[in-house]
């Protein structure tokens, strides 16, 4: 080794000279920026679903509006360009702003063209009159286009709840079931088939198996239990329950798996029987991630859009049979917002229904982490 | 002992009916959409535009649309994604607050339902951003404040982000912590690290997970009915700003709102195998490569 | 045996390495030789590895360590906040228990050092490789196949190429955590002789759990016990005549 380094002082030193590596900083800047997005998209979703109810609620829990109040609070939504104020006068002042488009979004000046403003307050008083009360709201009549509009949302809570009911009375023990098969009683080689299968299920486009329950699943159950309508509660919850099966499965197995193998060879070895062992002793340890899977299967079932527009019949009835036709929360969401005039009470009403199902689903979901997944793991690790 | 046994007969009976009762499902469904809709799948019906009211012709540009969504989404959504799992995995540590309350944001992002997603589309790119683009480039009638591909693609990437985070720091996760190390001692930064050691190493991880990701979203319906999909197009979309025509609402429309729904039966079966096969075309090209490289990954 | 004058490379004072509540290393005082080879030994979990993941801040990606005292490299503190600490692993390179070739070629491994610098010309690369290979006494074994995968390598191979790598980049103290701990009795022969070799151009320190060899390879060795420093000496009395008590029951093997 001829090559004998012999590093000059300042050589040695080198480490001291801290290098400004500024591109360093700059990439770790906007990585830790871009990262927050998923948090800062939850609070975006939450803000601007909430936004356009908004005017609506402001209205529906006073007394009957007024003509001016009616103007004041759709002149507000017809901004929608300017989130944080919310200030009928400063609005109303502005009602004489010139024509042209001022470059800033933000600009309280910019307004919409007078004449487009007086255009929407005709079409919003046309469209939904003056009488979004509390009481309209907690109705049982769902009739938002005509001249005198409910807006009851009882025949939709009521339908949301048949149809999840059944979609999670259906598609829950099956996936759990399922579930229990494939990591206690299948051969190794069926089991290896079973994750595909319900992997190519959960692949299912739900617009597809809304389309398989109106052709098939309709008419084959009306044929079974002779229920008067085709499509209804019962075709939606089965319809539902396709959608909620893989969701069941997966999790439950992830649970199932996760629980240490030797509490299974200890069951076994105090002489208790293979499905002794399943359901006496592995489920029971996974418990709360089975609940986990459930609750996940509820918010799928009951968020679930294109099945329910398709399969349960759509019509907005308050009765306690399943086999009567219903429609969701999502259902309404979906097949009325094509139509609605923007800005009107109509489409508030229909975002304030995407409040509440933002509401249901991120409760569920808090549920699910903080409490199971917490309890879950202190199940398994001890402590 | 005899009722026991009886039980447990019934205990895994039950289970193995659970999972006959889900084969024939899937069987059941595969097999009808097979059956019916390949005798239907003609060249002319993948390369004509619909005509009569949707009654007749093809689903091109249906394809076409879906094809664009599909693609615009990808591009959105994979690049936030990824660098959403890079920091939670590989600048942040595991019981720091932040990483946590990016987590937690994360899997209520996947649970909320998409036609929430689809109503903040609505009032978020379409009313707030598109207006504001509007407003901004002086446009005199409306080019980005209504229904557009881009906005769809956008709701789209929005709720396809969970899955892409998830999938992406799976990946990165088996990346060996000793590779991490080994590049650090030598010298090497941490972004050089994350660059040069563990995106290379991830690659296919990253690109199955994200596949595998989009082809769930490439179906979805609910999202984009009020931010860009129309039923009925006279052209091509020309650019993002335009609407478009998407396999799955196309069989909505077909199997719900048309005027004579028996008469388009066949066009429908064709629309839905279509469509699964652009979705398991996409499941099973992520599989494919997954296992294709994972055979000669790490020794 | 000629006398050659030592100057001290690495020194440490009062050094103390926390991971949580948990004191990892006690007070270490000691002072480590230019140009020699200096073992670590000790029990499992004695605080030997800790010790050498300092002198590289290696420790710094524990989340939960921390360091008080101070540690000096050349007579500057490597903990004082004016340091960089990329820079510093670059003067300080490390090899791994685990020997952890990159999923690259042979050439690419041993580059990965030299391009981090910026160097890109293509014959400057070439005369690194080639010269960090026959340091790390793996040339002649590769030449023919530099563009070919590392992860093909046999173990032994593996852990040279890995001191190819560190050496690349131009360090002058060589850390090794246990380098030849899972290499078999060929490969750890020639991994010993070739420390023996790098010994002439760099400070070397070893940490391993064989005896025998950190009484074959190093000229100093220091005793670990409990996260203490128990005794650092010429190895020769180390291992002839321990003044401490732990340290003779240790080196003869009457536990750990």
């Amino acid at each position: 080794m001829e090559q004998v380094t012999t590093p000059s002082p300042a050589q040695k030193h080198s480490f001291v000279r801290k290098t400004n590596n500024i591109g360093e900083r700059i990439i770790e800047r906007c990585v830790k920026i871009i990262g927050g997005v998923a948090v800062v998209l939850i609070f975006l979703i939450l803000l601007f679903v909430l936004r356009e109810a908004l005017p609506l609620l402001m209205g529906a829990f006073s007394q009957p509006r007024t003509a001016q109040s009616s103007v004041e609070s759709s002149l507000s939504d017809t901004l929608n360009l300017k989130p944080e104020v919310y200030n009928p006068d400063v609005i109303l002042s502005e009602h004489q702003a010139p024509e042209e488009f001022a470059p800033e979004v933000y600009n309280p000046d910019v307004s919409v063209p007078a004449t487009i403003l007086a255009e929407k307050v005709n079409t919003r008083n046309e469209a939904d009159g003056d009488h979004i009360t509390l009481a309209n709201i907690l109705g049982t009549i769902w009739q938002p286009v005509s001249t005198m509009p409910k807006f009851g949302i009882m025949p939709l809570v009521i339908g949301t709840a048949k149809t999840t009911f059944v979609a999670i009375f259906i598609g829950a023990p099956l996936g759990i079931l399922a579930a229990l098969y494939a990591a206690f009683f299948a051969p190794r080689r069926l089991r290896e088939v079973i994750k595909p299968m319900v992997e190519i299920l959960a692949g299912f486009p739900s617009v597809v198996i809304g389309f398989f329950c109106l052709l098939y699943v309709g008419s084959a159950l009306q044929n079974l239990f002779g229920f008067d309508f085709r499509l209804n509660a019962f075709v939606g919850g089965i319809g539902l329950a396709i959608a909620v099966i893989p969701i069941v499965f997966t999790i439950t197995e992830d649970t199932l798996s996760a629980v240490p193998k030797s509490l299974l060879e200890a069951s076994l070895a105090m002489g208790a029987t293979q499905w002794e062992s399943a359901y006496k002793v592995m489920l029971p340890a996974a418990f709360p991630g089975v609940f986990a899977a459930v609750l996940l299967g509820i918010g799928r079932a009951f968020g679930e859009t294109m099945i329910a527009l398709m399969a349960t019949g759509n019509a907005a009835m308050v009765s306690t049979s399943i086999g009567d036709p219903v429609r969701t929360f999502s259902a309404t969401i979906g097949a009325e917002m094509g139509e609605v005039i923007w800005g009107s009470a109509h489409y508030s009403i229909l975002f304030f229904l995407g409040v509440l199902l933002f509401i249901v689903s991120f409760t569920l979901n808090a549920v699910t982490e903080l409490f199971v997944k917490e309890r879950l793991a202190k199940k398994l690790q001890g402590g | 002992m005899s009722t026991k046994r009886l039980i447990g007969i019934f205990a895994i009976g039950a289970a193995t009916v659970a999972v006959i009762a889900i084969a024939g499902l899937v069987f059941s469904t595969m097999g009808t959409f097979l059956v019916k809709g390949l005798p239907n799948i003609t060249w002319q019906l993948l390369s004509e535009a619909p005509r009569n009211n949707n009654t007749e012709g093809g689903i091109f540009p249906a394809i076409y649309g879906t094809t664009l969504l599909v693609l615009v989404m990808s591009i959105l959504g994979v690049p936030i994604g990824t660098i959403t799992a890079i920091y939670l995995n590989e600048y942040t540590r595991a019981g720091a607050v932040m990483p946590r309350v990016i987590r937690f944001a994360v899997n209520t992002l996947a649970g909320v339902p998409s036609i929430v997603f689809g109503l903040f589309g609505l009032g978020f790119f379409v009313q707030f951003l598109g207006v504001g683009l509007d407003k901004t480039f002086g446009n005199t009638e409306a080019i980005w404040a209504k229904p557009a591909l881009l906005w769809a693609s956008a709701t789209l990437a929005a709720l396809t982000l969970p899955v892409v985070i998830v999938s992406v720091e799976e990946a990165l996760k088996n990346v060996p912590q000793e590779m991490r190390e080994g590049s650090l001692a030598l010298g090497a930064t941490r972004w050089q690290t994350i660059w040069k050691i563990v995106l290379p190493n991830s690659t296919t991880g990253i690109l199955t997970g994200s596949i595998l990701a989009i082809g769930r979203s490439a179906g979805e319906v609910a999202p984009i009915l009020f931010t860009g999909v129309v039923y009925s197009l006279p052209q091509l979309p020309d650019g993002i700003s335009s609407q478009f025509m998407h396999l799955g609402y196309h069989l909505f429309v077909l199997s719900t709102q048309s005027p004579d729904v028996d008469k388009t039966l066949p066009l429908q079966y064709a629309t839905t195998l279509v469509l699964l096969m652009l979705t398991f075309t996409l499941n099973f090209a992520a599989t494919f490569i997954r296992s294709r490289i994972r055979s000669k990954q790490f020794r | 045996m000629s006398k050659k004058i030592t100057e001290t490379k690495i020194e440490a004072n009062d050094l103390c390495v926390y991971y949580g509540a948990k004191q990892a290393l006690h007070r270490i005082s000691i002072d480590l030789f230019e140009r020699e080879v200096t073992a670590f030994i000790g029990p499992s979990g004695c605080g030997k590895s800790t010790f050498l993941r300092s002198i590289n801040r290696m420790n710094d990606l524990v989340p939960t360590a921390r360091v008080t005292g101070n540690l000096y490299i050349d007579g500057v503190d490597i903990y004082h906040s004016s340091v960089d600490v990329v820079e510093l692993r670059k003067r300080v390179g490390m090899v791994f228990q685990k020997s952890t070739p990159f999923p690259k070629s042979i050439y690419d491994n041993v580059a990965f050092g030299p391009r981090l610098n910026g160097i890109t010309d293509r014959t400057e690369l070439d005369r690194i490789v080639e010269e960090s290979l026959i340091n790390a006494a793996l040339f002649d074994e590769v030449k023919d196949r530099l563009d070919s995968s590392a992860m093909g390598l046999s173990g032994g191979q593996q852990q040279r190429l890995c001191i190819a790598r560190a050496v690349a980049v131009n360090p002058s103290i060589l850390l090794m955590d246990e380098p030849c701990s899972a290499l078999d009795p060929i490969s750890t022969a020639k991994v010993e002789e070739l420390i023996l070799e790098l010994k002439k151009q760099y400070t070397i320190v070893i940490v391993t759990h064989n005896m025998q060899q950190a009484a074959r390879v190093s000229e100093y060795t220091a005793f670990f016990y409990m996260g203490h420093l128990v005794e650092y000496d010429k190895t020769r009395k180390i291992f002839t005549n321990p003044s401490k008590k732990e340290t003779e029951d240790y080196v003869t093997g009457r536990f750990g």
